[in-house]
């Protein structure tokens, strides 16, 4: 009995020095936390780093843009990842962070496959989000009650949607998803549904909507065509260094910009012909 | 041997009470670390979740009874908007929902499983019920989403998410705790019961009614509430089914939301420290408190049906 309980206490604390090691072993690494639409992208990259530079890790952890600036101003991880400006998010200190931005994402209203309307006005869409207008056939579409499905509040996405499309309205309250894998599949299969989703995630379940017979593309996102975008920040404290500032110019570099980002429906930051500040104003970048 | 070597030995500690004395401190250390992380617990979310109140000065009452959750933005009165009740309302709804529908079920089984074919409940019924607690609660929630949602939206209308999809998960979900647990108050009940009253003449439904279910209420009863606080604190199977809109539900097919999915939808939106945070951590330690009452309330069953 008393050998099995050394033992078992022998092992545990075998477990406990060898999951120690482990960190120390695999050399050095950062971690990356925050936003999970630009999640995949990190990690990508962080696989293609380090396979360039073998050693060197870069961990990347979800949790959302909140979770994101929130640990990089506590400083308890090296880069934190956000789909907002720093400075819009409240109980943000913006004063020591540095705003790494690495790529834009384009965010489309998608509708349910079943609906009939191709085009919406700014007007209309923010009237449909305030609760203002409730029947497709209003829009010119089949006799059918809008199922508004929204994302959690303080999500990036819904943020950037807010900001473009509501313009200080306020969105009424309904469903409300925290992914948008769960979005995509209700806005699929439920009738009459609509939501919106930043570009890499629409497939061919769910039906985008052109916004004031603009198209939700690419290259109009990068002329500020399509107005419903956001920047991708990565936010260190302070100057980023060594490994961190290593990687920072690594995700910014011509080959990342065009083979992952583009690949994964991100639009590279070298090709935005327009740049936006925080307050919204667009300026042509001359090149 | 000399009186001294006796007295010696006597005196030195044997290897038993070396033993004993060395099972003390490990069981010791255990309780204490035990106690510790609870105490930590309580202490961590209670801290958090005053916070609403002392520091972000939100009535206590307008917590308790607003109905608008937006905690980024303020009311008319300057205030921020974090009423609780839809939710609160919400997890009730589908927590007693659920254990009224899962009740006749769990007991129609048991009394099967005890009463009327022990050999075939236990071989077939008992292992069944007992799968049903191993499946993971996401896989649940698939089920609910893929299933349930379109069932729901076909039969009785609306988008499909809402209380009534919480509920046939959650039902599903608390079933076999509470059969289990009914099973048990069942076979407590002393066997001479069941011998005077088929003595008497009764019938074996005579007996199962008036007698064997009559004498094991406080166990039943013990058995719903314990599947209650389990339906009261499921968070990821009934978020994907609910619908997760922060409204006072109107009717059972129209999107709701719980406490819990509050939580698991919120917390990575916001940043620690700020009111949107601290208020979510007040919903985790309402969530916190109420399985203290669910327990006092099994306590005071139990204490009640002692005394009969």
């Amino acid at each position: 009995m008393k050998k099995r309980l050394i033992a078992l206490l022998g092992l545990t604390s075998l477990l406990v020095i060898l999951s120690g090691c482990q960190l120390k072993q695999t050399g050095e690494s950062i971690t990356a936390v925050g936003s999970s639409a630009l999640q995949p992208l990190v990690e990508a990259a962080g696989d293609r780093f380090t396979e360039d530079n073998p050693g060197q890790f870069i961990n990347v952890q979800g949790g959302g843009s909140g979770t994101g600036l929130s640990q990089i101003q506590a400083a308890s991880v090296e880069i934190g990842n956000s789909d907002l400006y720093a400075e819009q998010k409240s109980g943000i200190d913006p004063k020591d962070l540095v705003d790494h931005k690495v790529a834009v994402v384009g965010v489309t209203p998608v509708v349910n496959p079943e609906i009939s309307v191709k085009n919406l006005s700014t007007d209309q869409l923010a009237k449909i989000f305030s609760g203002d207008i409730t029947n497709w056939n209003k829009l010119g579409g089949p006799n059918q009650k809008i199922v508004v499905i929204n994302r959690a509040q303080g999500s990036g996405t819904r943020d950037t949607f807010e900001r473009w499309v509501m313009k200080g309205r306020s969105t009424m309250q309904a469903q409300e998803q925290d992914s948008t894998g769960m979005v995509r599949q209700i806005v699929a299969s439920t009738p009459g549904a609509i939501s919106y989703m930043a570009f890499p995630y629409v497939d061919k379940t769910v039906k985008t909507v052109n916004v004031d017979n603009v198209t939700p593309t690419d290259k109009n996102v990068q002329i500020n065509k399509w107005k419903i975008w956001s920047y991708e920040h990565m936010y260190t404290n302070g100057k980023p260094t060594g490994l961190t500032a290593k990687f920072m110019t690594y995700i910014l570099s011509d080959t990342i910009q065009d083979e992952i980002v583009g690949e994964m429906g991100y639009i590279p930051i070298k090709d935005m012909k327009v740049s936006r500040t925080l307050a919204g104003k667009v300026a042509t970048i001359n090149e | 041997m000399n009186n001294d070597e006796i007295r010696a030995s006597l005196l030195k500690r044997s290897r038993a009470s070396k033993n004993e004395i060395f099972g003390k401190v490990i069981s010791g250390i255990c309780i204490t670390i035990i106690i510790g992380v609870v105490v930590s617990i309580f202490y961590f979310v209670a801290s958090k979740g005053l916070a609403t109140f002392f520091t972000d000065k939100v009535n206590l009452w307008k917590f308790l009874t607003g109905t608008v959750w937006n905690p980024s933005t303020n009311d008319a009165q300057g205030d921020p908007q974090v009423g609780a009740l839809p939710m609160i309302v919400g997890s009730f709804s589908v927590t007693f929902l659920a254990a009224i529908v899962a009740t006749p079920f769990a007991i129609g089984a048991a009394v099967f499983m005890t009463e009327i074919s022990p050999k075939l409940g236990k071989r077939v019924l008992q292992p069944v019920i007992e799968l049903l607690v191993g499946i993971p609660s996401v896989v649940y929630g698939f089920i609910g989403l893929s299933v349930v949602v379109p069932f729901v939206r076909r039969t009785f209308g609306g988008s499909g998410f809402g209380i009534l999809s919480g509920t046939f998960v959650l039902f599903v979900m608390i079933l076999p705790t509470v059969t289990s647990m009914t099973v048990d108050a069942l076979n407590s009940v002393p066997r001479n019961y069941r011998e005077a009253s088929l003595a008497l003449g009764a019938t074996r439904w005579q007996t199962i009614y008036k007698v064997v279910l009559r004498a094991s209420v406080s166990g039943i009863i013990t058995a719903v509430v314990f599947g209650m606080s389990r339906a009261f604190g499921e968070a990821l199977a009934v978020q994907m089914v609910i619908g997760n809109a922060m409204l006072l539900p109107g009717n059972l097919i129209s999107p709701a939301s719980t406490l819990t999915s509050v939580l698991t939808m919120g917390m990575g939106n916001s940043v620690m420290g700020s009111l949107s945070n601290n208020a979510l951590w007040s919903l985790a330690l309402l969530l916190l408190i109420m399985p203290l009452v669910f327990n006092i309330l099994i306590r005071w069953i139990g204490k009640r049906g002692a005394m009969h």
